[in-house]
Formats: C-alpha cells, structure tokens, sequence
C-alpha cells in the first residue's frame, strides 16, 4: 500500500470531518448531522437518510475534470453509501438527514476507497452512533504479483481492478467492485489480500482517531 | 443570526474592537502554502483564520475566442461545497460562487497579470488555456480575498505542461515553464457595519454586514476591479476610505506571494 | 476488572471495540450487545457502574430529553406557535400553550411576543416519535435572553460543565461574577464583568473534560489565580 496520511477534525464548521490520503490521492470527507432533512417528502419514517455526495475537484486529475456530477461519480456516491450504511445506526434518527460529502482533491488511482475510509472518520468524528469503522482499499495482480492498493500507473497494468470495503468487527465485506479478467482461484486472493490491507488501514484509523481526541 | 450575538458584535465593533481582540483593520492570522496539489500545474492553500480555500490551476490546449485569435484564455471556476459550511447546497453554482469567481477573474484580467499572447501557440488555431478552479474547504467568512489570494499565489508558482507538436497535446509529465505573469493583484474587502469599516470578517461579522466593497489592487497601488456588495448604499467618502483601506492593506498581502 | 473486562474505565474507544465479553454485564447508554460480548457504539470513552458498561461519547448532536433545558433561536412564526431552531436532530416548536402568559391572538402579534432572531431559555416539554419536540416556557428559569454573549460547546461536554449538583458551573459563576445560564444542547449565555474569563474556564473544560479528574479543582484554581 502507498504511504497513507490522516488527519481528523480538518472543517471547524463541520460535525466531523477526516482528510485520507493513499500515496498521491487525497480525499476529504465532512459529515453534517443528524439534522432536519428538508424537503419533508424525502424523510424517511422510520431511520434516517444516509446521503452521500462524492465529487472530484476540477484539478485532482491530469486532464482537468468539468465540475458537475457525472455517472461515474453518481454510481460511486450509491456505492460509498452502501458500502457505510450496514454500520450506521440510522433507525436512531427517524426522519432526520446524514449528510457525508467527500471531495476528491487529488485523484492517482484508489479514489472511491479514498473517499470511503475519509467518510468513516468523519462519522465517527462527528459522534454518529456506529457499530463498527469502515476500511476500504483495492487490490490486483501484475504479472505473477497480487498488488495492493494501486496507483495511477498501475491501474493499466493489472489483469483486475478489485475494491473492496470491510468490517472489521464483523468481518464483513460492504462493498466490491471489480474490473478485469481473472480466474476464480486468482480473484479470491485478491480479495483476501485487499481484507488484509483493510486490517491495516483500520489500525491507521484507530491511530488518528485516537490522536485528535485525547492528546 | 440571533439577536443576542448580532448585538455584542455591533456593541464591540462600534467600540473598535473585535471578538478576538483585533482591530477593524487587522487580518486574522494567515497562512498560505503553494504546490498542495500534485496533478495541478499550480496550486495554493490560504487560510485566513478557520476559512480555508485551496485554488488549483490547470492547463490545457484548445481553441481562441474568434475576436482574439491570438490570445490564451483564462477561466476561473469556484465550488461552494456544503463540506465547507451549512449554508451551502448541492448543485450547480449559485449568485455567491458566481460572483467570487467573477470578481477574482476580473482582478487577475484587469490587471493583466497573464501575457495572454504568449500564450498563443499558432494563431487563430491553438493557444494555452488556463483553468482556475477555487475550492472552498470551510467558510469562516471573507471567501472573495482569500480566494483571490490563493489564485495570485497558485498562477505564480504554477509550472507549465510542455507543447507537444505531434500529438498537439499538453505533455504533462514535463512541467517546466512559468507562466508569463507580470503583476500581483490583490483583492481586499473592506465591510461597512455601523459607522466602522472592518476588513477579513468572520462569518459572524459578515451575517452583520451592510454593505461590502471589494477592490484589487495591482504593484503600482492602482485599482484594476471594484466591486460592491449588499443593499445598504455608501456615500462617496466611504468609498474613497474603502479604496485608502485597499491599497494599504494590499501591500501587506503582496509581500506573502513569492515568485 | 475481571478477566472478562477489555477496557479500562475512561479507555477510549471507537465504533465496535469490545469492551467486555460476558453475560454478566448490561449493556448501558451507546454500547450494543452482539452475542457474549459489549461493544461501543461510537467514539467515546468507557465508563462501568456496577454491572452497567456505557459509553460516553465525545461529539454528537444532542437528543432532546423532556425536561432538559435548552437554549434556541425562533426560527419562523406560525399561527399557533414559533418554530424554534434547538440545533438538534430536529426542530423544536413552542406552541401558545407553553407560554406562560395567555396571549389573544386577536390582539397580540405572536412576533411582538418572541420574534424571529430572539434567544428563548425553554424547557422540552415533550417528545413525540423523534421528529417532533414541544417547548414551554413556563419553567420559572425560562426566559428570552437580552444583552449578554452566547458561546457553544459540543452537547457532550455540558454535564461536565454543569458538574455534579451544578458544582462546576457554580464555582465558575462565584469567581467570575456572570450570570451563566447553560442550555443541554451545548449554547452557553453569559453576562457580566469578567466575560471573558469565563469563556476561558469553559474552553479549559470543553478541551480537557474527558481526558483528565480533578477538574473542577483544577478550574477553581484556574479562576482563583486570575481573580481580580
């Protein structure tokens, strides 16, 4: 895995908020709520809503990015928030509104999981009732070599492209995606490899949260 | 906002004091850090006390305006992200990011800081694009200079993409010209609230405003863009005072850019 | 601590930390039971009482309670009542009912009563299915507030600053000279001389509550030492 940063409690103005960085892609997440959720149509009678909004910065990217959602970017914000829901006690907070918005600022591969483990300390850090952290990263292979947590260049490289995000209480897998071809056998270590990066990345978390809380 | 804080916050200003101790015409502390963003070409972060902004620019190669064949373009963009603050909304932007990202372009335009023409490639064909996009990370007021600040600071320092000729296509892993800048505009704000004029807000100062006036400023002292806001209308001394306080304290804030 | 116990009472914990396995705990306030074992359901801190294991989270937005006090600005003005922003997970409504005085629609403006903008010190009067809240003012520390500064720490925090039988938020008020009056969901008014003196004190709580004992005394010396 590429060096990862963390910084915990990065938007004053936000109920949480986490900056993560694998290597050279850094995403920020800030979370606001449990609040009111206007319009009332769009409340939920009996949990509250999970909304996750991911977007790219213009310039996180070699070529720049039009602002504006795009369907990639729409298919990741269902995805992070399937990925996060499993573990957030959103039958506490019936009618109210969870508002988790990641912004990519730098983009060299690794993005969604990026995104999803920025988005994770930020509800923990904003005291969102949760039964677990959520660590997610990617895996592939290259050659004869299972590689965890590719970058940009690696990404044209690998027979597949495999994130994943974990629990790791549970020991339960909340999202995978998967781009390539590979046999079953090949896919399977792939993804045993990516849950023991998340083991990694979740002892990081732990880390950072720790270190904005209670030094 | 409520009355309670809205009327300490009138009592201390019209005392010439601030809630943090400063005075009317003092900045909160500052700090700005160029090269945060890998991809970009240039970028910079600035933080005035909690409001933080990063600008990045990117470059790209297309097309000129008809009207100017041989000049490069520059675009400046702003993204008003409800991460930064609960007043901000999804979707595309509203009069507030669009008028930050209007007023910024016109102090960076006016004053000429980019030498559009070498930025031409071949006439009428290809020239250099310049994209500023202005992402705001947390609103604690006074977004317009510490985004103009942050764009000064990221075209500055911002590395070229070499010119290749047979793909015709910006080769961004060489990076080596500066951009062709000339000048450092500065952008500052000056904040009417009762009979005291105050500049870098907070968000609470700014919910009390009156009216606001907003002038860059190029190395020579003089104003290359105006720009008043709110509805509460100024007398023509107000104005000349805001222009003094502009200058002044544009100084001040050109110092911080190097390069 | 039995064998069984995994954390220290004030350990810090993060979502899904095993504090215990056993079934002769209880699971208390934001923890959650999964099989033999207690976990933590948030960011926060451990705290045992007996055979209770709870959690004390660190952040959070406040819950209303019936019968907390609360500090909240009128948000909008309707027939029969104000909807008052309390900055929780919903919004809160003062009906007619709550005021104290009987008011006659037919003569009296309810914005001449309580107008937008305005500070109320209201008590939860009731809590219905979590989406609604009722306000009174008819509690006789209610109030709206004039004059004065508003300050906010995180809703956690405000059992620390109020202290057992109130004695922190007493000993703050004796040695600065403010009135304080404190709201559950973390508003704070104060008035008077040593303002900012106060608001110190407060700082020094919000920022060591849950990291260090002995605080009360430790504030008490803080303010005795700057006493003019």
């Amino acid at each position: 895995m590429r060096p990862i940063t963390i910084k915990v409690g990065i938007i004053p103005n936000a109920d949480g908020s986490a900056m993560f960085s694998f290597g050279k892609t850094t995403a920020i997440a800030a979370v606001y709520g449990p609040r009111p959720l206007h319009p009332k149509h769009k409340q939920i009678s009996d949990k509250a809503l999970l909304q996750t909004i991911y977007m790219m910065a213009p310039f996180s990217t070699t070529e720049r990015v039009r602002p504006g959602p795009s369907r990639r970017t729409q298919e990741i914000c269902k995805v992070t928030r399937e990925a996060l829901e499993p573990v957030v006690c959103v039958e506490e907070f019936p009618k109210a509104t969870i508002d988790v918005y990641i912004n990519i600022i730098e983009a060299d591969a690794g993005t969604r999981t990026a995104g999803i483990n920025a988005a994770s300390l930020a509800l923990a850090d904003a005291g969102i009732p949760m039964k677990d952290l959520i660590c997610s990263v990617a895996a592939g292979k290259i050659g004869k070599e299972y590689v965890l947590d590719l970058e940009g260049k690696e990404e044209d490289a690998t027979d597949c492209d495999l994130p994943i995000a974990y629990s790791q209480r549970m020991k339960k897998i909340t999202l995978m995606q998967m781009d390539g071809d590979m046999s079953v056998k090949d896919t399977k270590e792939t993804v045993n490899l990516a849950i023991k990066g998340c083991e990694e990345i979740y002892k990081k978390q732990r880390q950072a949260l720790e270190e904005r809380w209670m030094k | 906002m409520n009355n309670v804080q809205k009327q300490y916050l009138l009592n201390t200003i019209s005392a010439a004091k601030r809630g943090d101790g400063r005075g009317l015409e003092d900045f909160r502390k500052m700090e700005i850090e160029t090269g945060v963003i890998y991809k970009a070409e240039g970028s910079a972060r600035v933080r005035f006390g909690k409001t933080e902004v990063i600008a990045g620019v990117k470059m790209d190669v297309g097309t000129p305006f008809p009207d100017t064949p041989d000049d490069g373009v520059m675009m400046v963009n702003s993204e008003f992200s409800p991460m930064a603050s609960p007043k901000f909304e999804t979707g595309p932007p509203r009069e507030p990011s669009i008028e930050l990202s209007r007023v910024v372009d016109r102090g960076i335009r006016e004053s000429k800081t980019i030498d559009t023409k070498k930025l031409c490639i071949k006439k009428g064909e290809k020239v250099w694009m310049v994209f500023v996009d202005i992402y705001i990370i947390n609103h604690d007021g006074n977004l317009i200079d510490a985004a103009a600040l942050a764009t000064v600071a990221a075209l500055h320092s911002a590395k070229m993409p070499e010119y290749d000729a047979k793909t015709e296509k910006p080769n961004f892993d060489k990076k080596t010209k500066k951009l062709p800048l000339s000048c450092k505009p500065i952008t500052v704000t000056v904040h009417k609230i009762g009979e005291n004029f105050i500049i870098d807000p907070t968000l609470e100062e700014e919910s009390i405003t009156e009216a606001r006036f907003t002038v860059a400023t190029n190395d020579k002292g003089n104003l290359c863009a105006i720009q008043k806001g709110g509805v509460t209308s100024l007398t023509t001394d107000e104005i000349y005072k805001a222009f003094d306080l502009s200058v002044k304290k544009g100084k001040d804030l050109r110092k911080l850019i190097k390069g | 601590m039995t064998k069984d116990m995994l954390k220290n009472e004030r350990d810090f914990v993060v979502p899904g930390d095993e504090i215990v396995k056993s079934m002769d705990y209880l699971p208390g306030k934001h923890t959650f039971r999964e099989g033999d074992s207690i976990y933590a359901k948030g960011l926060g801190v451990v705290s045992i009482s007996g055979r209770v294991v709870s959690m004390i989270p660190l952040s959070g937005v406040y819950t209303p309670k019936v019968g907390d006090m609360v500090i909240g600005e009128v948000k909008e003005i309707q027939g029969n009542g104000w909807v008052v922003d309390i900055s929780s997970i919903c919004e809160a409504y003062l009906p007619l009912s709550g005021v104290r005085d009987y008011i006659d629609t037919s003569r009296t403006r309810l914005d001449s009563v309580y107008a937008i903008g305005e500070l109320l010190y209201a008590k939860i009067g009731a809590v219905n299915s979590a989406d609604s809240v009722h306000l009174s003012m008819q509690d006789s520390r209610s109030r709206k507030f004039n004059g004065g500064r508003i300050v906010r720490i995180s809703p956690s925090k405000v059992p620390r600053l109020i202290g057992k039988m109130g004695s922190m938020i007493n000993t703050i008020k004796d040695k600065t000279g403010c009135r304080i009056s404190v709201g559950q969901n973390g508003y704070v008014w104060l008035d008077g001389e040593n303002i900012e003196l106060a608001m110190q004190a407060i700082d020094m709580i919000e920022e060591k509550a849950h990291k260090t004992s002995g605080l009360t005394d430790a504030v008490a010396d803080f303010l005795g030492g700057k006493k003019k």
